[in-house]
């Protein structure tokens, strides 16, 4: 699973932090650093324009998985730097914030980056979204590929007027999703999947805000 | 009351259809004077519902002026904008106010239209909003409840017979005639020997075909439609016809290849009717239907 973010425009980042004159660090070793968003390139640079806006960075550390549970006894190494800042600057996706954000020194958490999706690298810097993470998989039946994700309304019952020669009407760069759908059961004799109702999808499979417990 | 339209698509006449555009604001009198242009010159009036995901007078609002106004509406709701709830609250209300025909979209995606941030819905597809109709005939809800009251509608789809690849579109087509699809109204068409061998496959369905006829008011208008609509063809020939009519003349020449074609359609018997898509241009539609010696 790779969380793909992208950095928020600075000029918005530099509006959240307005009042804070001291800020602290940190970013992502995993994710954030694949996608070049929260590794400790992109922290320095952050450190180094923010303190040519005038800012005092009193710290800094790229913590080696922000989402991990040990990220808050990470994140209390750094107390000194913490509590002389006025506020965290987080460089990883929500999930880091969210686990920077249970620091025992109650300072303010900044994201510095918007969690776009969960998604899979081409190994060519480029990201898709396959999972929606919607709770009741359809891939079995759908040849491998996600109607919920890969087509623009997630649509389960095959293809809307908005199909054009393989590609959708909202971007002609995005494949149809029903298109593929078609061809791959197709290739595989199993066209036969494309022609059972799909009922009203349960959204509802786990209600938001949504918790399991496994263990 | 039953459906006047579904008697006119089992009476085994010709059918023409037409459509009205709710306006965008609360200035009603162009959408009532298209409304008393058509509604006696065709057997039922679509009403489009925020058509290209652009926000307008609610579909719902257009079909009770129809039926204000003694004509016979079609209530075309998408998918687009609202949950089951809300669509199933929508047609309980259409029913009481005797909306006896509805067309179920998917409905354009939003990011096509002028409100390109909003949130689309598509809680639930084209072919599950049908179960839907028929699953409130029975008197239940989709949360499987009683309903004190039932609807009881015609209901119908659409269909892009010019999809490339066609197979998926067929494949779906099915699916909605399972779905309780009566009556389909077709994307645009131009190539009719083409329409003519989807038709081969329609018929083996007990549903009604309307093509759909889709006013050519420019070469450019049709070039523009090449290029951006899905699933619409217009071939070279009607291209050139059009460019080659003198200055000032396009328009004209597009209602003569209009009215041209819903004359070979009824001629020839490929379908059971025509739905004729004017877009802003409903003045002509009365043209069209002189055009085609429907009149």
């Amino acid at each position: 699973m790779k969380s793909i973010t992208r950095q928020k425009p600075f000029e918005e980042i530099t509006e959240q932090l307005r009042g804070f004159s001291r800020i602290f660090i940190a970013g992502c070793g995993t994710c954030a650093t694949l996608t070049r968003t929260g590794g400790v390139e992109e922290v320095t640079a952050m450190r180094e324009k923010l303190e040519s806006q005038g800012k005092f960075v009193t710290g800094s550390v790229v913590i080696p998985v922000a989402c991990d549970d040990v990220t808050e006894a990470l994140v209390g190494e750094h107390q000194g730097s913490i509590l002389s800042a006025h506020a965290i600057l987080v460089m990883a996706c929500a999930l880091g914030v969210h686990r920077v954000g249970n620091n025992a020194f109650n300072k303010p958490v900044i994201p510095a980056l918007d969690t776009l999706f969960i998604g899979m690298d081409d190994g060519q810097g480029v990201f898709h979204e396959v999972c929606a993470q919607c709770g009741q998989c359809l891939l079995g039946e759908m040849a491998g590929v996600c109607p919920i994700t890969a087509c623009h309304k997630g649509l389960l019952n095959g293809p809307c007027g908005g199909t054009n020669n393989g590609k959708c009407e909202v971007d002609k760069e995005k494949d149809c999703a029903w298109t593929l759908i078609y061809s791959r059961l197709k290739e595989q004799g199993r066209l036969e999947m494309m022609r059972k109702y799909q009922p009203p999808k349960n959204y509802q499979v786990v209600p938001r805000p949504r918790t399991v417990r496994v263990f | 009351m039953p459906s006047k339209f579904k008697e006119a698509l089992n009476s085994g006449k010709f059918v023409v259809t037409s459509e009205i555009g709710p306006p965008k604001g609360t200035n009603l009198e162009k959408m009532y004077h298209h409304i008393d242009l058509l509604k006696d010159k065709v057997d039922a009036l679509n009403v489009t519902d925020h058509q290209s995901s652009v926000m307008r007078f609610p579909s719902i609002g257009g079909c009770l002026a129809i039926k204000e106004r003694g004509g016979e509406p079609i209530l075309q709701m998408t998918c687009r904008d609202r949950n089951r709830l809300a669509l199933q609250a929508e047609l309980l209300f259409a029913y009481t106010k005797e909306v006896r025909n509805v067309l179920c979209l998917t409905g354009d995606a939003v990011p096509v239209g002028d409100h390109k941030e909003a949130k689309g819905v598509f809680d639930l597809d084209s072919v599950q909003l049908l179960r839907a109709i028929r699953t409130l005939e029975s008197g239940k809800d989709l949360g499987g409840n009683d309903l004190d009251g039932a609807v009881e509608f015609c209901a119908g789809a659409i269909v892009t017979p010019e999809a490339n690849p066609i197979e998926p579109q067929l494949i779906k087509f099915e699916k909605k005639v399972e779905a309780g699809a009566e009556f389909f109204q077709t994307q645009a068409v131009y190539d009719l020997d083409k329409f003519a061998r989807f038709m081969q496959f329609a018929r083996q369905f007990p549903v009604k075909v309307l093509a759909g006829i889709v006013l050519l008011s420019s070469a450019r208008m049709a070039k523009y439609m090449n290029e951006n609509v899905p699933g619409i063809f217009v071939p070279q020939h009607l291209m050139d016809e059009l460019a080659n009519a003198p200055k000032g003349t396009a328009l004209n020449k597009g209602i003569e290849i209009a009215g041209r074609m819903i004359a070979a359609i009824k001629k020839e018997g490929i379908c059971d009717g025509v739905h004729i898509m004017a877009i802003g241009r409903e003045e002509v539609v009365p043209d069209i239907l002189q055009t085609a010696g429907i009149s």
